[in-house]
């Protein structure tokens, strides 16, 4: 009953503050749509290379859309990459390429190297296709002296046999006549059958994606994590910042000076802003996938719960962090602190290769777990019960971080 | 059944180094209008406090209703007013006098009586749906003070109410206090302005966390050979200060 007046009273609160309303539902498609567009098409970059003394095979199979070629005189690759602004520098002495990149920008590096390793490779093919094409022309000559051979003897055999028909014919023997056109039949249908299996078999591949397609981008694998991070950071802010608010101008004493229980004023901010987070997460998930065309391999009801349960956890670790700030601005202080580095841990880089301490600070943080379970949903289609530990730990870090808060107002009253 | 709203013993508290609060003893019967006076930094607003439970006190015991604080139950028979307004500045008066209606218990068939009522003790009516954030100092006071007295509780604590607010509205204020003393109510007020002292049943006088003097108005008088609450505040003053000095 209690918990309910606040939680009217925090809906009431948050429709009104139109900012901030439009800061937790617009905020994160506008962010979304940034990144789409941002992530979406990387190939356009253009890297260019100066080359020296270059063999013409090597250069044609180096010029991809990706790298652009400059001719020069000069073998200093250092001044010449100065001089023109260049990305890379190759020369050749003998059979030895030498590249030196410039790593201004570590991008267009990787674009040149690919180019290079990927264009070496297709010469080395080239050469071996040719010297498999002569072996093949030779072998075919063969084939084909072969044939004639063949031709030549069956046509003998036919001639001698017609002949044959013809006596038999003249004679009136009408049954050697009959099986000498059966020997004919079978000499002439095994010259057309040995030609039919010369043909050779090829293959074609066919390519399926269970997540994304062939192009996908940057956006769309990790998706599934920033839809966790923008639920987690925006509940985070704004529980924080408005439980600091009522400590600050005197209503949250205010309010314990009426028989509510500690418990009641928490849980009302858990149902009131947790409702916020819902339909937060309704909005950014439908809208990726209607508007990205973002495909969603397993249950969208996983991706909601996870969700949820994430924005329960930042609700209570805003209101907890929300204990040390005497104002709004201690309060975005601790963002850097608290909440930024956990993106570090939600995937972007994977944890199984990160130093061991590295992995123990990631597993202290929620949005590992909240992120590890949406992109397993999202990506792999994983059920509840592969989620399950991950979803019982964001559980546990709520109850804890609940716990700390119930027992935190006591400052304001001691019952 | 005691008729003592309050009884408060031997209350000590210290913030820091500071004794705030230092063997205060107070009883409150029903039908009462206590007043607390005393320099500002007395210790007037921990005292309150302490008597709510709100603020834990170092030694010493408090009783409210018969129920030793703090206790979260007894909260429902205590209208409090702070001494800093503390409302909820994007909700209508309206919607915030509902919000503590819902939490002091008020059943919902009596919750629109009760808000008229007490919208109406503080002339606040025509205003009622107007947003807090629009509300001058004087309206958030009276607000306050309508929010302490929605569920009609037998014992108001009423931490300088008065202040800001214009001398004809004080005179109906302090009218209908006097009429809900005479209901049986008692009332636990501080204030800095001297002829609402006069008004009290019963005084005591604060400072440095010390009662210096307690009685009914005119008996302190008499005690200090006076003719005003004012000339006891100054003379107890000069008397403390000396007796200091002294030392
Ligand atoms: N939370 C606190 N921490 C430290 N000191 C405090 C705290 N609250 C009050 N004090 C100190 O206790 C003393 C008494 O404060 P209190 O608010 O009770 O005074 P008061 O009598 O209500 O004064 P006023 O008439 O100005 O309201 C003051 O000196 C104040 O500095
Ligand atoms: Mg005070």
């Amino acid at each position: 009953m209690r918990t309910m007046a606040i939680v009217r009273r925090v809906f009431k609160q948050m429709l009104r503050d139109k900012r901030t309303l439009a800061l937790m539902f617009l905020a994160p498609l506008l962010i979304m749509t940034l990144m789409y567009f941002l992530f979406q098409n990387n190939t356009t970059q253009v890297a260019s290379l100066g080359v020296h003394h270059v063999d013409q095979s090597v250069v044609n199979v180096i010029d991809t859309k990706n790298v652009t070629i400059h001719h020069y005189d000069s073998s200093q690759a250092r001044k010449m990459i100065k001089q023109h602004d260049l990305d890379g520098y190759l020369t050749q002495k003998n059979g030895q390429l030498t590249i030196t990149y410039s790593n201004s920008n570590p991008t267009n590096t990787s674009l040149i190297k690919a180019s290079l390793q990927s264009g070496l490779v297709k010469l080395k093919m080239k050469t071996l296709v040719t010297v498999t094409k002569k072996q093949r022309a030779a072998l075919e000559s063969q084939q084909a002296a072969l044939k004639k051979l063949t031709a030549a003897q069956t046509q003998a055999t036919v001639t001698k046999l017609k002949t044959a028909i013809a006596q038999a014919q003249a004679r009136g023997d009408q049954a050697t006549a009959e099986k000498l056109q059966k020997q004919l039949k079978q000499a002439t249908a095994t010259t057309s059958s040995s030609t039919q299996s010369a043909k050779a078999t090829s293959y074609t591949t066919k390519s399926h994606y269970i997540y994304g397609s062939s192009d996908s981008t940057f956006f769309e694998s990790f998706l599934p994590a920033f839809l966790g991070f923008f639920v987690f950071f925006f509940v985070f802010l704004i529980s924080g910042v408005s439980l600091l608010n009522e400590r600050t101008t005197g209503t949250l004493s205010r309010l314990l000076a009426t028989p509510i229980r500690r418990s009641e004023i928490i849980m009302g901010y858990l149902i009131g802003y947790g409702g916020f987070a819902i339909i937060q997460t309704v909005l950014t998930v439908v809208f990726t996938i209607t508007v990205f065309k973002i495909h969603l391999v397993g249950s969208i009801w996983l991706v909601f719960l996870t969700n949820l349960l994430l924005a329960l956890v930042a609700l209570t670790l805003g209101i907890f962090i929300s204990t040390f700030a005497n104002s709004e601005f201690q309060m975005i202080q601790f963002i850097p602190l608290i909440v930024v580095p956990q993106i570090f841990f939600a995937g972007l880089v994977p944890v199984d290769g990160m130093a061991s301490w590295l992995q123990a600070i990631a597993h202290i943080m929620p949005l590992y777990y909240g992120a590890n379970a949406l992109t397993a949903v999202v990506t792999k289609g994983a059920g509840l019960g592969d989620i399950g530990v991950n979803l019982l730990i964001l559980v546990g870090f709520m109850v804890v971080l609940t716990m700390l808060n119930i027992v935190g107002m006591k400052r304001y009253r001691k019952v | 059944m005691a008729t003592d709203y309050v009884i408060a013993k031997q209350v000590s508290k210290h913030f820091g180094h500071q004794q705030v609060l230092n063997q205060i003893d107070l009883t409150l019967p029903a039908g009462m209008i206590y007043g607390l006076i005393g320099p500002s930094g007395a210790g007037k607003t921990t005292l309150i406090k302490s008597i709510l439970g709100m603020e834990a006190v170092d030694s010493g015991t408090v009783k409210v209703m018969d129920t030793v604080m703090p206790n979260r139950a007894v909260m429902a028979q205590v209208g409090y007013m702070a001494q800093s307004d503390a409302l909820y500045e994007t909700l209508t008066a309206r919607e915030n006098l509902t919000l503590f209606g819902q939490l002091m218990s008020v059943p919902k068939i009596k919750l629109a009586q009760m808000i008229d009522y007490a919208a109406g003790l503080v002339d606040l009516t025509s205003q009622l749906d107007k947003r807090v954030s629009g509300y001058s100092g004087g309206m958030k006071r009276r607000l306050s003070l309508a929010i302490a007295l929605i569920q009609d509780p037998q014992l108001l604590i009423l931490d300088e109410p008065t202040v800001g607010i214009d001398p004809e509205l004080r005179q109906q204020i302090w009218t209908e206090l006097n009429k809900l003393k005479d209901t049986g109510k008692s009332m636990l007020v501080t204030t800095h302005v001297m002829d609402e002292a006069e008004r009290c049943d019963y005084l005591m006088l604060i400072r440095h966390g010390i009662a210096l003097a307690e009685g009914t108005p005119a008996a302190l008088k008499q005690q200090y050979a006076v003719d005003t609450i004012e000339q006891v505040f100054l003379k107890a003053g000069r008397m403390q200060d000396a007796n200091d000095g002294n030392r």
